[in-house]
């Protein structure tokens, strides 16, 4: 009976780390947000209740930045509920560290309109309001965030930023360079260049300046991502100064970016768009490059890869991404796109999913290891991809030479999993191509009779390895 | 009598979506002499192919556009078929009439077809005209004005439960040049362009399209419908080329089953071939089912080439009350519209048909004294009936 608890608990486990890597309670192309968040909501409530532990335990593995913040806001909401008060604070301290800011306090505001006030969830909010490196950085970029957050835990704020958040125009003039610009931005055009980006755009549309001359000089305040998010609509306005680095960026935002532009820019910048993402795959594989041996790919370009408005081409960037990484990987490569596209720069979401005469393809390259990525939405013929691997396993590799792998980057709201192609194929949801490795890890737990002792073990060391790194 | 075929069309695996199939079909070779209408694709901000002046083109029924050159929304009627050198000219069109909200609720860009029942009253007024004699028993409107006017309920795809969902996720195959929509495994409607850009564009009006009530029935009360899963058997497997061969097996097995069973009565039925217009190559003409009741009856346009190869082809599936009216009208218009030669036809009594007349929805058709008499002629016999069947008391 234990065992058969065991098996159960070990499923569910990995049934929601699955869940909580791929869904972010967004519109996916067959279901609809409403659904992907029940659904979502559903699974953390039942691993909460019945396994806290674990739950927890779940923010020192790859759960995507929506989760992990629902994650924290469900433990501090029944934090009298923790067999381990002291473990579970350590996990959400470090999580925390590790959330961008804004995450951070969307999640406090969350936390103040639930009226979730207690001991530790001040506790976790003052430390790791101290912990911040410019708090009046912070207190200009997320105004109202940062005063609800400093309001909700009673807190007092150390010297100008009091009068700041509560008596703004009362309290100057301020010492502080960047509260002081915050001042003179009400009335003075050249003082708006000195604030953050999204701060400054309000002001620059209450001055009127115009879109060109702002971002010309706003440029050198640009985050990373504004950068890149900003680059095609700079690169319309003939704006030169906005010019992000690709070589810097991360590898599954690199491939997005690629994928949104057309195709013709595509052609024009290949050279310099491949170049980019090898170099970030590379940076990726790190001292696993070319340590694979032959590895072959069957990527999924089929019209469901473009996911939906609010994740755009999102599945079809991470298949992407994962193609340039593979390929640092390994040491012979062979990547077959489902529309038989041979340069994978080019891929655009369309057409059909034959999965299954694609395995086939890969099978016949006689690799070490094949890796799918695909929503699991086998539709010509449906289920053949997962008859294939059955047999293949079974008939005519009953050894497993050839180590097969499902990484899925679309959360199923109905069966609350990633879609699977077959039992006898591990498959692990995905959504950086980044953590490729140690999500294939993962996924081999759930290859077979898993072992919960043995989860346990791979969980309390990533927990540990987790908690020693610092942010 | 002709049949329906499939020609130069392959079947490929059907991808559901809740009680809704959807069966792709293509064209290993595009037809590229025959497309649809420039201004079809012009008038809706879809880019426009190279020069269309080296092909046939043609417009489907029911399709709105600003035909007129006024630019007033208006419906083609009927499809139509125009030759490459033959100058642009409005095709033959019903105007339109939409209210203020709802003209402005449609998108000036998307391509669509008639959203009323109007195109579905188009297609019976194209077949049957009204009496074709004189015969004294049929009224003044009826000579004058035809079956006119005609009106016969059919749904847009927009309430068709699900309808919407399926064409959204389905994913449209490279070279894909047909689909036919089955709702609860019953086949809907038939749809067949001849190039795949044409099928691109006119993909998402489906939607918009027309279905008969018992698919919009059929599909409300469904639950959802079973893939048919690929299914291989391993003890015959020892090799990949094993393995390659039975999922080749699997794919001809479904279009075989596919094409024989499920779009069985589709292209095995016996329909009337009315040719409407002969143009190069191209021949447009509409078909007419055989009326037989308690089975599937569709209303057909087709475009084929000389070899037979189906260029263009919409369908629409009739009601079962629809197939009635429909075998009612066939077996009045074999007869020349004579009552007493149809009743013969039909074995029945003249009193007899006119009330089958009547309760089908066609009593303005017969004058009214004529069917004041008919009727008392009836009550007449049934109250002799009973009276005689009293007697033996």
């Amino acid at each position: 009976m234990q065992d058969e608890d065991d098996l159960v608990a070990a499923e569910d486990v990995l049934l929601f780390v699955n869940a909580a890597i791929t869904s972010t309670g967004q519109r996916e192309f067959h279901s609809g947000g409403g659904e992907q968040g029940l659904s979502l909501d559903f699974l953390h409530r039942y691993l909460m209740g019945n396994y806290r532990d674990l739950y927890a335990a779940a923010l020192a593995l790859d759960v995507n930045d929506h989760n992990a913040a629902l994650i924290i806001r469900n433990l501090l909401r029944t934090s009298r509920e923790a067999a381990d008060p002291r473990a579970e604070g350590r996990l959400i301290a470090r999580r925390l560290e590790a959330l961008p800011p804004q995450r951070v306090y969307r999640l406090f505001r969350e936390l103040r309109r639930a009226k979730v006030n207690n001991r530790r969830t001040r506790a976790v909010m003052r430390d790791w309001l101290a912990g911040r490196p410019d708090p009046a950085f912070e207190a200009v970029k997320y105004r109202g965030a940062f005063k609800s957050a400093v309001r909700h835990i009673h807190l007092a704020p150390q010297g100008e930023l009091g009068p700041f958040l509560f008596d703004p125009h009362r309290g100057g003039p301020y010492a502080t360079p960047i509260l002081s610009a915050w001042m003179r931005a009400h009335y003075e055009q050249s003082a708006i260049y000195e604030l953050p980006y999204t701060v400054a755009e309000g002001f620059a549309a209450k001055h009127g300046v115009g879109r060109d001359a702002f971002l010309e000089r706003i440029a050198p305040r640009l985050t990373r991502l504004e950068r890149l998010r900003l680059q095609e609509s700079a690169r319309g306005r003939d704006v030169k100064s906005v010019k992000a680095d690709l070589s810097t960026m991360p590898l599954t935002r690199l491939a997005s970016y690629a994928l949104s532009l057309d195709l013709n820019e595509r052609a024009r910048r290949h050279d310099e768009l491949a170049g980019a993402l090898r170099a970030a795959a590379r940076r990726c594989a790190g001292g696993l490059a070319g340590s694979w041996g032959a590895v072959a790919a069957v990527l999924d370009d089929s019209f469901s890869a473009s996911g939906s408005a609010q994740k755009r081409r999102r599945p079809l960037a991470v298949a992407l991404a994962c193609h340039y990484l593979l390929e640092a990987l390994a040491s012979r490569y062979t990547p077959l796109w489902l529309s038989g596209r041979k340069d994978a720069l080019m891929v655009r979401p369309y057409g059909a999913t034959p999965l299954g005469e694609r395995v086939l393809d890969a099978l016949e390259t006689g690799p070490d290891r094949l890796v799918i990525v695909s929503d699991g939405w086998d539709n010509s013929p449906p289920g053949l991809a997962g008859e294939v691997l059955r047999v293949w396993r079974t008939r005519l590799d009953p050894a497993g030479a050839c180590a097969v792998v499902h990484l899925n980057p679309v959360y199923d709201a109905a069966d609350f999993d990633v879609r699977r192609l077959s039992p006898t194929v591990p498959t692990a949801g995905i959504r950086d191509a980044e953590n490729l490795v140690a999500l294939v890890e993962l996924a081999g737990f759930a290859e077979g009779r898993t072992d919960l002792p043995e989860l346990r073990a791979h969980l309390a060391r990533r927990v540990s390895d987790f908690l020693k790194e610092k942010a | 009598m002709t049949g329906l075929a499939l020609k130069g069309l392959r079947t490929l695996p059907a991808q559901t979506w809740g009680g809704v199939r959807l069966v792709p079909l293509v064209r290993d070779e595009p037809i590229t002499d025959l497309r649809l209408d420039s201004r079809v694709y012009g008038g809706h901000g879809i880019v426009a192919l190279d020069d269309r002046t080296s092909y046939f083109s043609y417009i489907p029924h029911g399709f709105v556009a600003s035909w007129t050159s006024d630019g007033t929304a208006a419906a083609a009627y009927g499809t139509q078929l125009r030759a490459p050198d033959e100058p642009e000219r409005p095709p033959a069109h019903m105007p339109l009439h939409f209210h203020r909200r709802m003209a402005r609720r449609t998108d000036r860009n998307r391509l669509r077809f008639l959203p009323l029942h109007l195109s579905m009253e188009g297609y019976l007024a194209l077949h049957f005209g009204g009496p074709t004699i004189v015969w004294e028993e049929w009224s003044r409107r009826a000579v004058t004005q035809g079956l006119s006017p005609r009106v016969e309920e059919a749904y847009t795809g927009a309430v068709i439960t699900g309808l919407e969902d399926a064409l959204r996720v389905f994913e449209i195959h490279h070279g894909q040049c047909g689909v036919l929509v089955y709702a609860a495994d019953a086949l809907a409607a038939a749809f067949v362009v001849p190039h795949p850009a044409d099928y691109r564009a006119l993909h998402i009006t489906l939607v918009n399209d027309l279905y008969g009530e018992l698919i919009y029935h059929y599909a409300m009360l469904s639950g959802p419908v079973q893939d048919f899963r690929a299914r291989l058997d391993e003890t015959r497997i020892r090799s990949l080329a094993d393995l390659r061969a039975q999922v080749r097996t699997q794919q001809d097995g479904w279009a075989r089953f596919h094409d024989d069973l499920m779009a069985g009565a589709l292209l095995t039925g016996e329909y009337t071939r009315q040719t409407v217009h002969d143009m190069g190559p191209y021949r447009l003409s509409r078909l007419l089912p055989s009326f037989e009741r308690r089975r599937e009856n569709h209303l057909a346009e087709t475009i084929t080439d000389a070899s037979g190869v189906l260029a263009y082809l919409k369908t629409f599936r009739l009601s079962e009350n629809q197939v009635r009216r429909g075998h009612l009208l066939s077996s009045l218009a074999a007869s020349d519209w004579h009552l007493a030669d149809t009743a013969a036809a039909l074995g029945l009594t003249p009193p007899a048909l006119a009330a089958r007349i009547k309760s089908a929805g066609f009593g303005h058709l017969l004058r009214q004294d004529v069917l004041d008499r008919y009727r008392a002629e009836r009550r007449r016999l049934t109250s002799e009936g009973k009276a005689r069947r009293r007697e033996p008391r």
